[in-house]
């Protein structure tokens, strides 16, 4: 089981959605511009399920999730 | 028409077709799906082109960089004789967004992004509330019964929408009007007059506010982007025509056959009144469920496998989300509202890189709108036996034409 997860969002990609913040919330949020982004010490928490699920939320595949 | 045509017209599905039920599919669209993720339909001038009911197949295509938004490509599918006599190969301007493929569509798109954020549309909540409130409060004065479509349904996203633009609400009956003219004619000839009307008075307003600036979304565009030159007037006015028309005509029909879905599934409504914390996810099942926008439209710029079927460059096909969301692969006991599944994927937004740019928006009015009109007229009913309230044709947006209600 890992115990962190390496997450990348391509902002050149996203569209602001906002699929990923409503699907997970505790790993990600939107900047003042409405583009995705990683909440602070959002990867030094355990390996979230959900964070896989924002990935396949993303309409723009804008967001790869690696098990460190 | 050819023997050939005649032939193949008679084997396949017509597409679109009138619901039977306001918020279940058409039930003539059953025999497709048994046909796999892909079937084959005609439109109404008997064209053969691909219809989409796989949820994953849906998905992958539409993220599908083969498939084109391009409404300038002459293989493009166009639903109805009034959508073909808008097509305009002269006046790119009127294919902004929805009409372009990316790298244009990412620019455009860009240029928008940050007013529908998510902390834009949170700090909009509180005067949603308002809008909602006041118009309550206007349609208790008034008495019952009430028409819900125009005294509510239609009026929260158009003021909403009209304050975040810029747009004189003042002037919503004109737009209210042409934009109805614009999505359903009944002619072609009606929606080409509205596509003029609505561009001649956006052009008038942004030389207006040129001249005279406000605090909306327009006057933001004007200052940053045409006057720097990255929008040209008519690129700007066909924006802010996507803008106003998918800012309000959707949500309208959202919460008018939201309402009416409710009050025919009474055991739903309760459920939702027990626990108003279930309204996000009620909201999204509700997208699902109702699908306004069933028929999604591309056309491959390339042969594309899926499926076990092989679309071919030039082939128009169309998205049933009503199908696609009803996808018993994708979701359990598809054709039931459950307020306890996770909704989530569904594609009434769209997929992709045109996927909705106001879902948010969308989501809080939506979430507004429903709670309050159930909280504060608890004894809700429609005013008129349910079979007799008239609901739109299968060509355009889904929803009611009209909903009496009474308390």
């Amino acid at each position: 089981m890992p115990t962190t997860q390496h997450i990348s969002i391509d902002t050149d990609r996203c569209i602001g959605s906002g699929q990923c913040a409503l699907t997970a919330p505790k790993t990600f949020t939107q900047d003042d511009e409405g583009f995705s982004a990683l909440r602070p010490h959002a990867e030094d928490a355990p390996a979230d399920p959900l964070v896989r699920e924002a990935a396949r939320a993303c309409p723009v595949q804008a967001i790869t999730v690696q098990d460190d | 028409m050819s023997e050939a045509i005649s032939e193949a017209v008679t084997e396949t599905v017509e597409f679109p077709q009138d619901r039977t039920c306001p918020y279940h599919p058409p039930t003539a669209y059953a025999p497709l799906r048994e046909q796999g993720p892909l079937a084959r339909i005609h439109l109404y001038d008997g064209r053969e082109v691909w219809v989409v009911t796989g949820h994953a197949e849906a998905r992958a295509l539409l993220t599908d960089q083969r498939l084109s938004s391009d409404r300038l490509n002459p293989d493009f599918p166009m639903p109805s004789a009034r959508f073909e006599g808008l097509r305009d190969e002269t006046r790119k301007s009127r294919a902004m967004l929805l009409g372009v493929d990316d790298p244009e569509h990412n620019v455009q798109r860009r240029m928008l992004i940050p007013s529908f954020g998510l902390k834009r549309i949170a700090a909009l909540r509180p005067r949603i509330q308002q809008i909602v409130d006041r118009l309550l409060d206007d349609m208790a004065a008034a008495g019952q019964p009430a028409e819900l479509v125009s005294a509510f349904a239609l009026p929260v996203p158009s003021m909403v929408i009209c304050e975040l633009l810029g747009v004189p609400y003042a002037d919503h009956e004109f737009f209210e009007d042409a934009s109805r003219r614009l999505l359903r004619g009944p002619t072609a000839d009606d929606s080409r007059k509205a596509l003029d009307d609505l561009e001649e008075y956006f052009r008038e307003l942004i030389i207006r506010k040129e001249a005279e600036p406000g605090d909306g979304l327009l006057d933001e565009l004007i200052a940053d982007r045409l006057r720097t030159g990255d929008l040209a007037h008519d690129e700007l006015v066909g924006m802010a025509m996507i803008l106003l028309v998918a800012g309000h005509e959707t949500t309208a029909n959202m919460i008018s056959l939201g309402v009416f879905t409710l009050l025919q599934q009474p055991e739903k409504l309760a459920a939702l009144r027990a626990d108003p914390s279930l309204m996000p996810t009620a909201v999204e099942e509700l997208l699902r469920y109702l699908s306004i926008a069933d028929g999604m439209l591309r056309v491959a710029t390339e042969d594309i496998e899926i499926g076990g079927v092989t679309i071919e460059k030039g082939d128009g096909v169309v998205f049933s989300t009503s199908l696609v969301n009803r996808d018993a692969t994708a979701y359990e006991s598809p054709d039931e509202l459950d307020w306890n599944r996770s909704a989530r994927h569904h594609v009434a937004f769209g997929f992709g890189i045109h996927q909705c740019l106001g879902q948010n928006l969308a989501r809080a009015e939506l979430e507004i709108a429903l709670h309050t009109l159930f909280t504060r007229f608890p004894g809700l009913r429609l005013a008129a036996p349910a079979e007799e309230i008239p609901f739109k044709p299968g060509d355009t947006l889904q929803g009611m034409v009209e909903l009496p209600v009474a308390w």
